[in-house]
């Protein structure tokens, strides 16, 4: 049995009278990825900002490495061992790739006092970076400024960050998200590289990588989840290919 | 702050370039009459002022819109540490000056800074107005003449007194400052800054206590400001409730925008040209039954219209243009 | 304090939270709608009042003055939107920030050069100079109430035209997506033009009625902009409601400080802004 990292139970997320993450319970284990499929307004977005402490939740409960972490904000979750990675590439576009991954590391070791070290001198900071960014196959790409990089680069960069921070949860939404399939793939890979040390939840619409990668599955649907379980089992509720998977072969 | 691009690392003419500026600044005194050095001295003491704005401004992306009461702080106490019959002494009213406006910029920007955007600036602006009021009403602390500083403060070693000397002590003070925002703007603090600028959302969420940083760079900018403001008072042995009105703020604001932002160096050049921008148009002449002098700041306001309206980079992200002839979109690397 | 004197406070008090809030829903409008910050906002309440000062000099009566005035702001507002602050919508705040800044001393010179620089009393018109008796040695004159009568007015229709109209719904559509109700065929640039003159004009109204009592001189913008901040930041950047609370709010304390603590009173208005902001650094009605 696997340590459950990060536990979620009895989520809600009213917005007025509308709730758009209702009564949702997760839980993610080391080793492994838990990946999140559902059509567009189904409340995963919604779901991941619960998680990521970016929304406080309605109703609910979150426990992360078995300290209640309800509504604590995204700083303190991030200190806690916990990593997001955005839908919408949150990046700095002015720094270079290096500096990018360089910041994120450096937030595990502030050094807050030395105002007259440079901080391109700190070695753990460095090498920390260094990791994340071969992990994320950005070695060739450091000096060059973010914004000036393709989409699928930035992806690989918004996921290098993550990593620097070294959390032990891990929460993806959608990293393959506008990904040609040779670059998508290479993702594939890098998540099952890391999966090992972490807790991965997995937001995504390519059901090829959701289905390469995932060892459990949760579906929801207008904000419940319809069902929850191996890939398999998913593969054959009929409830579930109703809702979702028959819309997806038609694409 | 939308993503403009900031001149962090300046191009190495561009360098030498300031570099003589620097050597120019040193010889000066030699070469022009007292009032013109002193005119200079002035210039640097508000370059002082514009790094500190800076800080805030060009490398945490904080839109500060009441930095003077910080300078106007420090003038004060030097005011108030100054016996009426002599000269206090300089080495430890200056620390007390500027740690006076570096606990006044801790206090008020402990309610400031939790404020975004456009709060903000309001409110810095707001705060700014309660310490000028605070002033200008009470005649204890000077009222609206404000007070005088009857003896330069006493440097034991030298004589602050003699216009060399404070000259040098001045842009001594100038180098100082310059060489250690330059080596903050780099170090792990400063990269922090930097990076709320740019998206603190993110900084955040990578686990940045980014209200503490923030508190951190307005106090530090608030004991800069106070440094400025201690000089200031010296050179002119006079302060009054002006120091730290809005006016003043929004002035630094444009040295630094007006010398391109991040840098430091634009903010010593926006000082130097935005101030001697105030003498030319305040010595304009009469047109026929117009005093063109009188009404200058008719023409400053034009002028900073302007300015915003099509040179937002400023004069050396310009001038860095013409020299490095690369694509202007450059961050803080090679 | 006896009674008569308390109530004479409680009037003056809601008769500058009033005045405030005109100058406030102007100012919180084009914040909430446009996105605008404008530093310039306490010049137009000065222009207001050297306007009504100027027209009532001329024309001999303060009414024409204070009718042709906001005929004139209006005027004023839609030539200044359309040549100047609709290509500043979309920069950011600093820019923002710059250009009105400018613009607060183009006006100030403007004036100075139109008008000069002496302060300037204007005579209240006879029919409202009366004053209404309290007890036999107080009394409470009838302008002040007038101007109270006034700004509430101008509130309850700026209330009816946002809430019950057409162009009130399309103003809020605006400001809440402005795409979209374009997209829609809500002409957006009308929309613009339309609140940015709203708001001018209300600063400037402000001004001409405010003239017979505060008196007409250099300075008077600058020290209403910052009391003007402090209402919108209390109340919540886009809240006409917040404004009107805050506005209140703030003329309360600020009339009662300066009679109950004279020593502080200055202080008062910025330590309650300061309280409110421990708890609601967004204003108490954000929007």
């Amino acid at each position: 049995m696997s340590d459950v990292l990060l536990a979620a139970s009895n989520l809600t997320k009213r917005f007025g009278g509308l709730a758009a993450v209702d009564d949702v319970s997760i839980d993610l284990q080391l080793g492994r990825i838990h990946a999140v499929i559902g059509p567009n307004g189904a409340g995963k977005s919604t779901l991941t900002n619960l998680l990521s402490g970016d929304l406080p939740p309605t109703r609910g409960r979150v426990m992360l490495n078995g300290a209640d972490a309800t509504g604590r904000n995204p700083e303190q979750l991030s200190r806690a061992g916990l990593g997001r990675s955005y839908q919408k590439t949150n990046i700095f576009l002015p720094f270079t790739v290096w500096e990018n991954v360089r910041l994120a590391a450096q937030s595990r070791e502030p050094h807050l006092l030395a105002w007259l070290k440079l901080a391109n001198n700190f070695r753990s900071i460095n090498e920390n970076a260094e990791r994340a960014i071969e992990l994320a196959g950005l070695a060739q790409r450091r000096n060059a400024v973010a914004g000036t990089i393709s989409h699928g680069e930035q992806r690989q960069l918004e996921i290098a960050m993550t990593l620097a921070t070294a959390p032990r949860v891990l929460l993806l939404d959608e990293p393959l998200a506008g990904m040609g399939s040779a670059e998508a793939e290479r993702m594939v890979q890098l998540l099952l590289k890391i999966k090992p040390g972490h807790a991965i939840m997995l937001v995504e619409h390519d059901m090829d990588a959701v289905f390469a990668l995932a060892d459990r599955l949760t579906v929801m649907v207008n904000g419940k989840v319809i069902a929850s379980g191996t890939p398999v089992d998913i593969r054959a509720d009929a409830g579930v290919q109703a809702a979702y998977l028959g819309e997806t072969a038609y694409e | 702050m939308s993503i403009k691009t900031h001149l962090e690392i300046l191009p190495g003419s561009l360098r030498i370039v300031l570099g003589a500026g620097f050597v120019a600044l040193a010889l000066f005194p030699f070469v022009a009459t007292d009032f013109y050095a002193q005119m200079v001295a002035r210039m640097m003491i508000l370059g002082i002022f514009a790094m500190s704005v800076d800080l805030l401004l060009g490398v945490t992306g904080l839109v500060s819109l009441g930095h003077a009461a910080y300078f106007g702080i420090a003038g004060y106490a030097l005011a108030f540490l100054s016996p009426q019959d002599g000269p206090v002494n300089l080495w430890w009213s200056l620390p007390a000056a500027v740690g006076a406006s570096a606990l006044a910029a801790l206090v008020i920007g402990f309610f400031v800074v939790r404020t975004k955007g456009i709060y903000f600036i309001m409110v810095t602006m707001a705060f700014a107005q309660m310490v000028y009021y605070l002033f200008f009403d009470n005649k204890a602390l000077g009222g609206s003449d404000g007070i005088y500083i009857n003896f330069k403060p006493d440097a034991v070693a030298f004589d602050l007194g003699n216009k060399l000397a404070f000259y040098y002590f001045t842009l001594a003070m100038l180098l100082a400052v310059y060489v250690f925002l330059r080596r903050l703007l780099f170090s792990p603090f400063g990269r922090v800054l930097a990076g709320i600028r740019v998206n603190e959302h993110r900084m955040r969420a990578l686990g940045y206590g980014t209200f503490g940083y923030k508190l951190a760079a307005f106090t530090l900018a608030g004991a800069l400001a106070g440094l400025a403001g201690y000089l200031g008072a010296a050179q002119t042995g006079f302060v009054n409730p002006e120091l730290m009105g809005f006016h003043m703020s929004a002035h630094a604001i444009m040295m630094v925008i007006l010398g391109g932002m991040g840098n430091f160096a634009g903010a010593i050049v926006g000082a130097f040209t935005f101030e001697w921008l105030l003498h030319f148009f305040q010595d304009l002449p009469q047109i026929g039954s117009f005093n063109a002098g009188k009404h200058w700041q008719l023409w400053i306001g034009l002028f900073i219209v302007l300015v915003v309206t099509f040179a937002s980079r400023g004069l050396l992200g310009v001038a860095a243009r013409l020299v490095t002839r690369k694509d202007s979109a450059q961050g803080s690397a090679e | 304090m006896d009674f008569p004197t308390f109530l004479i406070q409680l009037l003056n008090s809601v008769q500058y939270g009033l005045l405030l809030f005109m100058l406030a829903a102007g100012l919180t409008l084009i914040f909430g709608i446009m996105g605008v910050v404008n530093l310039a906002h306490g010049s137009f309440y000065m222009l207001g009042a050297y306007l009504a000062w100027w027209l009532a000099g001329l024309s001999g009566s303060f009414t024409v003055a204070v009718i042709g005035g906001a005929v004139l702001s209006i005027a004023f507002g839609l030539v200044l939107e359309r040549v100047l602050f609709r290509h500043f919508y979309d920069r950011d705040h600093l820019d923002q920030v710059l250009l009105t800044f400018g613009l607060i001393y183009i006006f100030e010179e403007t004036r100075s050069i139109m008008w000069g620089d002496d302060v300037h009393g204007v005579t209240v018109p006879d029919v409202l100079s009366a004053s209404i008796p309290l007890t036999d040695t107080m009394s409470y004159p009838v302008y002040r109430l007038f101007m109270s009568a006034v700004c509430i007015a101008l509130a309850l229709g700026l209330y009816f035209l946002i809430s019950k109209t057409r162009l009130g719904m399309k103003i809020r559509a605006g400001a809440f997506n402005r795409d979209m109700a374009e997209a829609l065929g809500v002409n957006i640039k009308l929309i613009h033009a339309v609140v940015f003159a709203i708001g001018v004009t209300l600063a400037m109204v402000a001004g001409m009625i405010a003239s017979p009592v505060s008196s007409v001189y250099p300075n008077m913008g600058s020290q209403v902009l910052i009391m003007c901040f402090v209402v919108v930041v209390i109340g919540g950047i886009g809240s006409v409601r917040g404004a009107l609370i805050a506005a209140l709010l703030v003329g309360f304390v600020d009339t009662f400080g300066k009679v109950l603590a004279p020593n502080i009173a200055g202080m008062l208005v910025y330590m309650l802004m300061a309280a409110v902001l421990l708890f609601k650094p967004e204003g108490l009605f954000r929007q």
